[in-house]
């Protein structure tokens, strides 16, 4: 307990399984100070998403304890867990932007958490601080969309507006699951630049599950590896070797190409396509 | 058929199978109960009971009085019909934010709801039940004899009845929605109003107006048969041109009714174009 005054997060012995009995957290131990800036990597399925919602205080392990901010979670008041979730940040993978809401709405959304409803209600008949989401937007060079529909934007373009809230919130945990999936490799390292520095200023710890190695490897000092629901390691960049991560990624795919023994048929397949 | 290996199959091919088989069994004897025959409208004694009938509407009644009785008439029941359907979601909208699953808090950690909002969103649902299970005419001749005949009964008897019915759908519409956009904000400690209003709502908003606009068409008939029973509107007018055998009367206010109802068809769909 000694070194939770400086967590953001501390997890211990965390496990979940998720109905059906297929465990998707085992055993997992992970501390993260406040602001520090981690990394997870994984093959898919490796329970990175889970991982993230168990520290955003999204969903209650079925073991082990969750530390989020120095507060024993899973113990407070439902008004407790809600004073504790204003203060997180999670960006789950896909946009969670409704398609008709304009983008300004989607931005402010992030003020929620710190608005009372009539301040909610009175911004959506005019948004009250169109500037701030303005200046968020300018970031991800998206302040020409301010007025436009959720449905009118491009994939990569929704990413993006879904990381803008995060730059209007005043989370101090940020959580985010892929927020770079639907961008090209130089709007990747853009917006990762965006956040990163966002939480630098903050003092904010930031979590970002990544699927591109690259990336992590460029961009973050600490790195996660997750695998089927564990933590294979978690080390520092520099200890971070390709022969790890090959054993990260590598031990699933030769399952999966013990899986299909006919991928020579489906290249056959595709070029029948064409 | 036992070749195909076990993990082929698909898993949910009983479960239809069995669905298929219950609906069968259960639609073979409500047909046998109800007696349903077409034929019977063809048989002489039928058809001719038919054309008798039919034969008192003709010519329709046009003399100006009466024509513009009948538009007063007309518009009053779209009156009540409007106003009974501003009741109605008075009632419906609260019912179903309380009622409603996506907007609960207990339900993102665990899966499940704690049990005391639990059990009021049961009750909720319980009141709904009881507000649409009683017909909306029952309603109407209650409040006639507690406020008297004409428009004030027809209105509140559609407004409890409606409401009702637009609450239980309204939660159905609400939780069949994608519900990601509402859990992510609610997961980073916005309110429940706030995250319906930025979420909920914009993402189901065609759904319930659509469906909303719908039921103020049902309102327009209901008040119609209501007016029977003395809750004023057209339907009034036309309880009284039967009793006097005036059937002239009453093809003219059925002409009237279809023209209604083309005209809230055409305010539908303008309206939906608008917000869609």
């Amino acid at each position: 307990m000694s070194a939770t005054s400086d967590a953001a997060a501390q997890l211990t012995g965390v496990g979940l399984s998720y109905a059906g009995g297929v465990p998707a957290l085992a055993g997992v131990d992970l501390h993260i100070a406040r602001g520090e800036q981690v990394a997870i990597i994984g093959p898919s399925g490796a329970g990175k998403t889970t991982l993230l919602s168990v520290l955003a205080c999204a969903i209650r392990p079925d073991a082990g304890e969750v530390l989020t901010l120095g507060q024993c979670v899973w113990q407070l008041s439902s008004a407790g867990l809600r004073d504790l979730r204003r203060r997180v940040f999670l960006a789950p993978q896909v946009p969670p932007l409704p398609p008709r809401q304009r983008v300004v709405h989607a931005v402010l959304a992030g003020r929620l958490p710190r608005w009372t409803v009539m301040q909610a209600l009175r911004s959506l008949i005019y948004p009250v601080e169109a500037a701030l989401a303005h200046a968020a937007l300018a970031q991800f060079q998206l302040q020409d969309k301010l007025y436009l529909r959720c449905d009118r934007l491009s994939g990569g373009e929704r990413q993006r507006v879904a990381l803008a809230r995060l730059l209007v919130s005043d989370a101090e945990l940020l959580l985010l699951d892929e927020p770079v999936s639907s961008l090209d490799p130089a709007l990747s390292v853009q917006a990762l630049e965006v956040l990163q520095n966002e939480a630098t200023r903050r003092n904010a710890a930031l979590v970002v599950s990544l699927h591109a190695v690259d990336l992590a490897l460029n961009r973050f000092n600490r790195l996660v590896g997750v695998r089927s629901g564990r933590i294979v390691f978690d080390l520092p960049r520099a200890a971070v070797t390709d022969a790890l991560l090959a054993e990260l990624y590598g031990a699933e795919l030769n399952q999966s190409v013990q899986a299909l023994p006919e991928e020579p048929a489906a290249v056959l397949r595709l070029s029948r396509c064409t | 058929m036992t070749a195909v290996p076990r993990e082929w199959r698909d898993p949910a091919w009983r479960g239809r199978l069995t669905a298929a088989i219950v609906f069968a069994v259960i639609l073979g004897p409500a047909f046998y109960l109800t007696e349903f025959n077409p034929a019977v409208l063809w048989s002489e004694a039928g058809a001719s009971a038919v054309r008798q009938f039919l034969s008192t509407f003709l010519p329709p009644a046009t003399s100006p009085e009466f024509l513009w009785m009948v538009i007063e008439a007309a518009w009053k029941t779209v009156a009540i019909a409007t106003v009974g359907m501003a009741i109605a979601i008075l009632i419906a909208a609260p019912a179903a934010l309380i009622a409603t699953r996506v907007l609960s808090v207990s339900r993102l950690a665990q899966g499940r709801m704690a049990l005391w909002p639990s059990a009021l969103r049961t009750g909720m649902r319980w009141l709904l039940i009881f507000l649409r299970s009683i017909p909306e005419i029952v309603w109407a001749m209650v409040f006639v004899r507690a406020v008297g005949l004409g428009d004030t009964a027809g209105v509140m008897a559609i407004g409890i009845t409606y409401g009702g019915m637009l609450g239980k759908v309204y939660i159905e519409i609400l939780e069949s929605a994608d519900q990601q956009a509402t859990t992510a904000l609610l997961r980073n400690g916005a309110g429940r109003l706030s995250s319906f209003w930025y979420a909920a709502f914009p993402a189901c908003l065609p759904e319930l107006l659509s469906y909303t606009i719908y039921r103020w068409e049902c309102a327009i008939r209901a008040s119609v048969v209501m007016g029977f029973v003395g809750a004023g509107g057209l339907g009034q007018q036309m309880e009284l041109s039967m009793k006097m055998l005036a059937g002239g009367e009453v093809l003219t206010m059925l002409s009237m009714f279809v023209l209604l109802i083309f005209m809230a068809d055409l305010v539908s769909a303008a309206l939906r174009k608008v917000f869609a």
